[in-house]
């Protein structure tokens, strides 16, 4: 295998950032439990309060208003499960209102809540991925308890107009929650200007390790924890304060605050590039979802002709790492079901390659896929059916 | 370092992917038979076109739309088939190909479902453009459903044809699972890989 790697798939995640790994390093001596008195304990308490205001202040929010968990899968299992708690108890709202293009932490969990006797109403949207407004007013009523809408959809990168759909939700009483596990880090966010009552986020999306996350609760809304067991975050998740995804996960939200204006552009104009020269070098490519609002990294692309596995392993044989939504990578015989709902036959969905751009992405590498790619197309067009 | 370089296949699989042989690349190739089976919308597709002299395969070139597995496993039957008899390469089976292949992934096996689908689909159109009679179609029969005595063969028949678009609507013309109801799930399962084969 080529010792060379060009990592073109940060939307599944991110490498660590070189300024994180060196907090880690330096902090995995900080080994008390944030919850005792002693000095051990008050200097991991310490670690902890101030990554929370990291947190806090890269979307707008207090301290108080967020809380760490394990992961984005978390935040949203937590967010959803709020519909059996007590808050909505006797309030007639049983109701979850989502989108068609959710990821599986949300899609799947509604699911399940639906078995349990949760009513669900999903609402899809146009060709580019963008939410369906009419269709959210529409489904809107006072028996909906909470309505979840991704802020930017992680396999096309639009990103969707949230503020928008927390005024229609909340106009009918219902809280508002948004999975911003892609869009925070990317772009700015701001949790007041956007009204939202709780938001999602991952730390191994941008550039902190996997398995930390947070959830922003905001100040005054009725909340009942997922994990019960202790008096942490306040009653608000039982568990021990994990001390090194804490103040990694602070660390890296100040380090995209501080570089968002700069890192934003310098994105785009490397997805730009790639997307252009892409178009003008091979034939018959489209581009999916909206290329307006759109995160500054992601470029969704199919090829028809050529199957989604294999351009992802002649690739990946060349030391470059995509994803895509062809069913065979998954181990489903169903092709990615957000690019069917955006209107893709099935074709060009299996034969889509999602290229995600992240801080660590130089031009060189965008030349590299531009000199590897072509010929690897041609190659498997010619040996296909179609 | 080490666990960077292995594949997600075996090293034959990789080798055929890399260097796929017999790929079908003359528009003009003058075939004896000829078969295609797949469909979009499963993601993968594949064509088989043959040659035959004295009931021998003497040369196979294909094509497929499909993942690394159906390019490696198609690579591998196309070697394995040519030189064989049509009675041997009628009863090539996927696991004969997964096993010169040093195995698939579980999930993956689906695609050299279709290799060798293809290639009896191909000596199926060979017999009938000879107007000969297919005696290895019964041969390779394999009864899914002891009390009524249905057949794969007829299952696969009937989703071809359309004939039968849900497991209710095989059940209706089969009776199949309708006695003992032990072959339901067999059943069940071969129908719906089928739909997924023939795209419905
Ligand atoms: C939109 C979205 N939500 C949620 C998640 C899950 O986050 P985590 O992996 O931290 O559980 C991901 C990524 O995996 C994602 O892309
Ligand atoms: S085996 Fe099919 S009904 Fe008995």
């Amino acid at each position: 295998m080529n010792s060379k790697i060009v990592y073109l798939d940060n939307n599944a995640t991110t490498p660590v950032a070189p300024e994180v790994k060196e907090i880690i390093l330096e902090t995995l001596d900080i080994y008390g439990n944030a919850s005792s008195m002693h000095g051990p304990g008050r200097l991991a308490n310490a670690a902890v309060s101030h990554s929370r205001k990291a947190v806090a202040s890269l979307i707008g929010a207090e301290p108080e208003e967020i809380i760490f968990t394990g992961g984005g899968s978390e935040s949203n299992n937590t967010v959803l499960n709020l519909v059996f708690s007590d808050i909505f108890e006797n309030t007639g709202r049983d109701r979850i209102i989502t989108t068609k293009i959710e990821h599986p932490s949300i899609y799947e969990t509604v699911q399940t809540l639906e078995t349990k006797g949760v009513k669900v109403t999903l609402i899809g949207v146009d060709g580019k991925g963008n939410l369906k407004m009419d269709e959210l007013e529409e489904a809107m009523g006072d028996d909906v308890a909470i309505v979840s809408i991704m802020m930017a959809n992680n396999e096309i990168g639009t990103i969707l107009d949230i503020g928008e759909a927390a005024r229609i939700a909340h106009s009918c009483g219902a809280l508002f929650h948004t999975d911003a596990v892609q869009a925070v880090g990317k772009i700015p966010v701001d949790v007041k200007a956007l009204d939202i009552d709780f938001l999602s986020l991952s730390g191994h999306k941008l550039y902190a390790q996997k398995g930390i996350g947070a959830l922003f609760i905001k100040k005054g809304i009725p909340f009942c924890p997922l994990i019960h067991g202790g008096h942490q975050e306040a009653g608000r998740r039982a568990g021990t304060y994990n001390n090194t995804g804490i103040i990694a996960l602070g660390r890296a939200a100040k380090l995209a605050e501080d570089q968002m204006e700069q890192e934003i552009p310098r994105e785009q104009a490397l997805r730009d590039d790639l997307k252009e020269r892409l178009l003008a070098t091979v034939p018959d490519i489209t581009i999916n979802g909206d290329q307006e609002a759109i995160l500054p990294g992601t470029l969704n692309v199919s090829f028809p002709g050529a199957e989604g596995e294999s351009i992802l392993l002649y690739l990946d044989l060349e030391g470059i790492a995509v994803s895509t939504g062809s069913a065979c990578a998954t181990g489903s015989l169903e092709a990615s079901y957000v690019l069917l709902e955006l209107g893709l036959g099935p074709e060009l969905a299996h034969s889509s390659i999602r290229f995600s751009l992240g801080a660590y992405n130089t031009q060189e590498d965008v030349d590299y896929v531009l000199e590897k790619l072509p010929p690897i197309i041609k190659k498997i067009r010619e040996m296909s059916t179609l | 370092m080490s666990f960077m370089d292995e594949w997600v296949y075996t090293d034959t699989v990789k080798d055929h992917f890399m260097n796929p042989k017999n790929i079908l690349s003359d528009p003009d190739y003058k075939e004896d038979g000829k078969g295609m089976v797949g469909s979009m919308a499963c993601g993968d597709q594949m064509l088989v076109a043959l040659k035959i002299e004295n009931d021998i395969v003497v040369d196979l070139k294909w094509k497929t739309y499909g993942c690394a597995s159906a390019i490696a496993s198609t690579s591998m039957m196309s070697e394995m088939a040519i030189g064989m008899t049509l009675d041997e390469a009628y009863h090539l089976t996927p696991e004969m190909i997964t096993d010169r292949l040093g195995g698939l992934p579980n999930h993956k096996f689906h695609c050299s479902v279709l290799g060798d689908k293809a290639l009896r689909a191909a000596i199926d159109d060979y017999l009938e453009r000879q107007g000969r009679e297919n005696t290895f179609k019964k041969s390779v029969a394999k009864i899914i459903c002891e009390c009524k005595g249905v057949t794969d063969q007829q299952i696969e028949a009937l989703v071809q044809s359309e004939e039968a678009l849900s497991f209710e609507q095989l059940q209706e013309q089969t009776g199949l699972g309708t006695v003992c109801g032990k072959c339901k799930n067999t059943a069940k399962e071969l129908f719906d890989e089928l739909l997924h084969i023939y795209g419905h």
